[in-house]
């Protein structure tokens, strides 16, 4: 398929959601499900990469931070604003693109392979409001409190790997923390989540969706979707810091 | 009664389907069939729009699929009940729910109408203690069973099932083939079966319709299809020997040459084998 097709194509399946549930309280059950699946299934991963993240950053700014002019509070503010403005909504959505990418192509890809889509669609559900919408609404729910979380765990490791390490102190650390604190970015972080989270659930759901043939295919697909949704974010990643920055 | 009306189609530039007409009666288990590849399951799946005709149109009881927009698709799909070559069951739930799911989606009983009528239905295909079961747990004479009962569930006017016994042990077949046929009959379903088992053929073949390369090559009954005069029909269905065999075995008897009593060397010495030739047999032994 070419490049425009592919395009023309994911956009009838996000136009296609839009229709009237068949029935409400299936599809507040599809979307809790999906919310439990999508958040919860990926509160682990999260939390340790997050911690790590901050532990790290907030040595390798102590080790780049030779200055002696420079007060140690610094090392708590660039950790501070690196884990806000990158680390937290765009590795850890890469990160997640991964987890929910396959798993939501993987699960689409089965349903499609395996019939349950056609057995759905037989039955008069239409399946891209019923099984795809969910997945992006649970994921533009759960995947910006994920990035918030990212934050906290995130800075709280600096605050560790920095008292561990013998950096800084935690009263220095807290110090440095609430010093020339820009709130914008903040914003600027969960506009990034919301974007990150509809690219990773609607494009895996897109390959997930249209799977043809077998379980090779399955595979293949939720690669694709990965990889499309790296690259996707990456992009839009620029896009919005050359905006909104 | 659904009608097919010249109905064609094709993927890219291959040509699946060609100028096929017929009609499935209300009531009778309607077959497809032929050999793989000929084209049943994507007929079958044009007749319920899982894939639009390119030309041509398919109608039930007088409304026409074809020219429905979404919505009405939707409601017509809802009398509409399809047991799928593989099953189809939603891995996720137990069987149980899975026969469920229709009617938490259609209907708004309360939950001991659902179970009510979710048992029923389970007993009505034989199954009992699987209620808590998973797909992945259960046979696959089971999983027929239980997309049998899936498909029952909402009462439909109109029953597909695709290959409902491949992959199933002859036994099983005949008793998953009965069970559509008891069905259709205390219900009054138009049902479309499609198969390439004889044994259904012979067993439930009410009308019968034969797909060579995407096209209709004969229709009839299951009474006619044996002394039927064509000849690609003939290869299909009498590709074993034992049933060309059986063939002969069942022409000498309607001509009242043998009964149950009499030995093959009597009849043979008789003359019997010409009135075999005679009788229009396009498998001729050796000549
Ligand atoms: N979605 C599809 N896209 C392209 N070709 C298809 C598709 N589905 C079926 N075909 C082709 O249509 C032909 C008939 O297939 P099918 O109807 O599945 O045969 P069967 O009679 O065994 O059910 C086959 O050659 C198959 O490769
Ligand atoms: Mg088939």
């Amino acid at each position: 398929m070419t490049l425009f097709s592919t395009i023309g194509s994911y956009l009838l399946l996000i136009k296609g959601m839009f229709t009237k549930p068949e029935n409400i309280k299936m599809y507040w059950k599809e979307l809790m499900h999906q919310s439990v699946e999508i958040g919860m299934g990926s509160l682990g991963i999260v939390a340790v990469i997050s911690v790590f993240m901050g532990a790290v950053s907030a040595v390798q700014t102590a080790y780049q931070l030779t200055n002696p002019i420079l007060p140690k509070e610094t090392i708590a503010q660039i950790v501070r604003d690196t884990v806000i403005l990158e680390f937290a909504p765009t590795l850890v959505c890469i990160v997640l693109a991964g987890v929910i990418g396959s798993k939501i192509a993987g699960e689409l890809g089965n349903m499609r392979v395996s019939e349950q889509i056609d057995a759905l669609e037989i039955m008069g559900i239409n399946t891209k409001s019923y099984l795809v919408a969910p997945k992006i609404l649970a994921a533009l729910i759960t995947i910006p409190l994920l990035v918030v979380l990212a934050m906290v765990l995130g800075i709280y490791g600096g605050r560790l790997a920095g008292s561990l390490g013998g950096i800084l102190s935690t009263d220095t650390y807290d110090k440095g923390l609430i010093e020339n604190f820009i709130p914008k970015n903040v914003w600027f972080a969960l506009a990034k989540a919301y974007t990150f989270a509809f690219i990773i659930s609607s494009v895996s759901s897109y390959y997930g969706y249209n799977v043809k043939g077998g379980a090779l295919e399955i595979g293949r697909a939720s690669t694709t979707a990965v990889i499309t949704s790296c690259i996707l974010i990456l992009f839009a990643d620029y896009i919005l810091a050359s905006f909104l920055l | 009664m659904i009608e097919i009306k010249n109905v064609s189609k094709s993927f890219g530039d291959k040509q699946i389907l060609t100028d096929i007409s017929a009609i499935m009666e209300t009531g009778k288990t309607n077959l497809i069939i032929g050999t793989s590849g000929s084209g049943k399951t994507v007929l079958q799946k044009c007749m319920v729009a899982l894939f639009e005709v390119d030309e041509g149109e398919i109608i039930f009881d007088g409304k026409s699929l074809t020219a429905m927009q979404e919505e009405e698709r939707k409601e017509l799909r809802q009398q509409i009940g399809m047991l799928f070559q593989g099953s189809a069951l939603f891995d996720s739930m137990t069987v149980e729910q899975n026969v469920k799911f229709p009617l938490d989606m259609f209907t708004k009983w309360p939950l001991s109408k659902k179970m009510e009528r979710v048992n029923d239905v389970l007993e009505r295909v034989n199954l009992k203690d699987t209620n808590k079961k998973f797909p992945a747990e259960i046979s696959g004479g089971m999983k027929k069973r239980v997309g049998i009962a899936r498909a029952i569930v909402l009462k439909p006017k109109y029953l597909f099932c695709d290959e409902p016994n491949s992959g199933l042990d002859p036994q099983t077949s005949i008793l998953i083939d009965k069970l559509i046929h008891e069905i259709t009959k205390e219900n009054n379903i138009t049902t479309v079966i499609n198969t390439h088992d004889m044994n259904s053929v012979m067993e439930i073949g009410e009308n019968i319709l034969y797909l060579y390369h995407g096209k209709k090559e004969w229709e009839g009954t299951n009474k006619e299809i044996i002394f039927n005069k064509h000849d690609k029909l003939n290869e299909f269905i009498f590709a074993s020997e034992f049933l060309r065999d059986a063939k002969d075995m069942r022409m000498l008897e309607e001509k009242g040459i043998i009964d149950n009593d009499r030995n093959m060397d009597d009849i043979l010495r008789e003359g019997g084998a010409n009135l075999v030739m005679e009788g229009g047999d396009s498998n001729k032994p050796e000549e």
